[in-house]
């Protein structure tokens, strides 16, 4: 459990167990977001950050910071299987397709942050201990991240949800090259999840580029047809979802709601990022990317109870 | 500077027009209005929700009549007219959405992205072209970045394809030189065709098509009676007779496009859009023009003034398919009003 992490890393740092070696794939924002985020936690060390081009504003930034990094993509991981024990894949869809089966035959742990779902759904805040039993977990999406743990919150409390849709709106600085041309798939896919975890019988989901100056915070808005909105029941549930996402992402916030307007259950949340490497509007690289360090550092942290490593 | 080239003539009164009735266009409806403009000549004729193909939601209300029935109606009802849908990536997708649309007898795509973000539509513009469908990259909200910009994101449409590139102007902001300006920019340094889409919310959007054509475009959308979102489109018919008059040939029989929009009035609205007050407001703070019915009903339940709220959206550079924000900035100012009592 999130909450719990700290206590058991506390109770084994006496072993001084060495961190997990993780390797990136996928240098754009998302993966040298994660970057940082791994080079700050004392039980992820980050042993390989590869992509495909050397002078990508996110390799240069990895060398910078001293990471060992390389232009051979898959091939390095492939060439060099002894130097990591998981792998996150920041790349498209359409390469995880490739990658996972080439990583499973490696036996290495992977968490997938491309919307490509050929592994177990993974919203730390609802399912991170299911989770473990997986090798190959994917993160859903950012607008998943956000808007999940509040459908879940629907899901348990309501009865009869025919539908629950998502929008979300984020900064066009914040959105790369990949991010848009996975478009389609960043819709099924949190379509997919919000129905998989709210148990709606449909879901929708929007997403909405803004290029405002000051850019925008990512903000999502959750909307639910349910048969008769019990808001009561639904507050405190939601509350406890709001406060563990908080342990693993500071800057998620509920703006508005739960509120019933227009014979809807309408909530909105806000996501800050830390600003890592993009500036804190970019909540939606933060999201996906802290929920995926919350899966990885709780594999490390069951490697090391088991004394796997 | 008069060209006098041929105008073709795209008519998204049951496009638009669906944002002025809340999305409830019925079948039948969609024929009677169809055959009309079938017959008078116009070369598209554009369908669906407001907002476009998949877009039924309640983030923008949702539609009456599925998209499957919309577009099979219509493509029953017309002979000569093309068959055109508007398609946002975001909402639409290519599976869900324009693979079905396209199998339903979809002639004209028009993929629209927020007027900076052309890159979105790259997949949905090249899967049409595959498909062999007339694909045409759409702005939104064109007025929200510069000439030069705007120019930028048209030569990726260019890249992608695309038969031309039109400007919407969705919040009726352009004056006729700002439109001017863009399209000469356009014909000038590309080889696509350039296409304009009017709102009337400051009563220019005649005035602004027409600076379009002169400027050199050669694709203008229009409405029947301006039925459209907010303080309505081009209003069509009268679009056709100034044109004549200009010297422009569109292929459009002036009576029989001035009976479809009689025909339009009774069969379609409830009410014949006009220039209300909040839609000067809209159009001046930049606001897409869909904003008006949502802005309107919100304003109400949070007893706030719907002209602070839209001062308030065009500050904040909100765009098309934002409306849960309306939401936020309502409450924000009812509690900032609130605040201020005490």
């Amino acid at each position: 459990m999130i909450g719990n992490r700290k206590s058991t890393m506390e109770n084994l740092s006496d072993r001084k167990r060495p961190a997990m070696h993780v390797a990136i794939i996928g240098t754009g924002n998302i993966g040298t977001d994660l970057l940082i985020k791994v080079l700050r936690s004392p039980q992820l060390d980050c042993t390989a950050f590869v992509g495909r081009n050397l002078s990508s504003a996110g390799m240069m930034k990895a060398a910078s910071l001293g990471v060992n990094t390389s232009p051979a993509s898959i091939n390095f991981l492939i060439e060099n299987p002894n130097c990591y024990d998981l792998v996150f894949d920041a790349t498209s869809a359409k390469s995880h397709q490739v990658h996972a089966p080439i990583l499973k035959k490696l036996g290495k742990l992977v968490v997938d942050l491309t919307p490509a779902k050929i592994g177990l759904m993974c919203v730390p805040s609802v399912n991170l201990t299911d989770s473990l039993k997986e090798s190959n977990v994917n993160m859903v999406t950012c607008g998943g991240q956000a808007s999940i743990p509040v459908a879940y919150a629907i899901g348990q409390t309501q009865t009869g949800v025919d539908y629950i849709e998502v929008v979300s709106s984020i900064a066009s600085r914040s959105a790369g090259p990949a991010t848009r041309q996975n478009l389609d798939e960043y819709i099924k896919t949190t379509e997919d999840g919000l129905k998989e975890f709210s148990g709606a019988t449909r879901t929708k989901s929007i997403l909405n580029l803004n290029p405002a100056e000051p850019c925008i915070d990512m903000q999502v808005t959750i909307f639910a047809k349910v048969q008769s909105p019990d808001i009561e029941k639904l507050a405190p549930v939601l509350l406890q979802q709001v406060e563990t996402v908080r342990k693993y992402v500071p800057g998620y916030e509920v703006i508005l709601g739960p509120m019933v307007e227009n014979g809807r259950i309408v909530v909105m949340v806000r996501v800050r990022g830390l600003g890592d490497y993009l500036p804190a509007y970019a909540g939606n690289l933060d999201i996906i990317n802290c929920a995926a360090i919350a899966m990885a550092e709780e594999y490390a942290c069951v490697a090391d109870v088991k004394g796997e490593r | 500077m008069r060209h006098n080239h041929k105008i073709r003539i795209s008519d998204p009164t049951l496009r638009d027009g669906s944002h002025a009735i809340g999305h409830q266009l019925s079948a039948k409806q969609i024929a009677a209005y169809c055959q009309a403009a079938d017959q008078a000549g116009v070369s598209i004729v554009e369908v669906g929700h407001g907002n476009g193909l998949g877009a039924s939601s309640l983030q923008l209300g949702e539609s009456k009549t599925t998209d499957s029935v919309m577009l099979g109606t219509a493509k029953k009802n017309l002979r000569s007219a093309k068959l055109g849908i508007h398609v946002i990536p975001g909402f639409a997708t290519i599976e869900r959405d324009l693979k079905p649309a396209l199998d339903l007898g979809v002639d004209v795509v028009r993929v629209a992205v927020h007027c900076s973000e052309a890159d979105l539509c790259e997949r949905h513009i090249s899967f049409c072209r595959n498909q062999g469908a007339e694909v045409w990259g759409c702005f939104m909200m064109s007025h929200m970045i510069s000439p030069v910009m705007l120019l930028e994101q048209a030569r990726k449409i260019e890249s992608y394809g695309a038969e031309g590139v039109v400007f919407m102007d969705s919040s009726g902001h352009y004056l006729p030189d700002d439109v001017r300006q863009r399209v000469e920019m356009c014909r000038d340094e590309l080889s696509i065709a350039v296409g304009f889409h009017g709102h009337n919310n400051m009563g220019l959007a005649i005035a602004n098509s027409i600076a379009a054509a002169d400027a050199g475009a050669t694709l203008l959308d229009g409405c029947a009676r301006g039925f459209g979102a907010g303080a309505g489109n081009t209003q069509l018919e009268v679009l056709i007779a100034v044109l004549e008059r200009v010297g422009y040939s569109t292929g459009v029989d002036l009576y029989k496009i001035l009976d479809a929009a009689d025909l339009a009035e009774h069969v379609l609205m409830k009410e014949i859009p006009v220039i209300r007050s909040v839609s000067v407001v809209s159009g001046l703070s930049g606001v897409f023009s869909g904003f008006l019915k949502p802005v309107a009903r919100i304003a109400k339940e949070f007893d706030v003034d719907p002209r602070d709220v839209f001062f308030e959206l065009g500050r904040r550079k909100i765009v098309a398919g934002q409306e849960d924000i309306i939401l936020e900035v309502a409450k924000d100012l009812a509690t900032r009003a609130a605040k201020g009592a005490i």
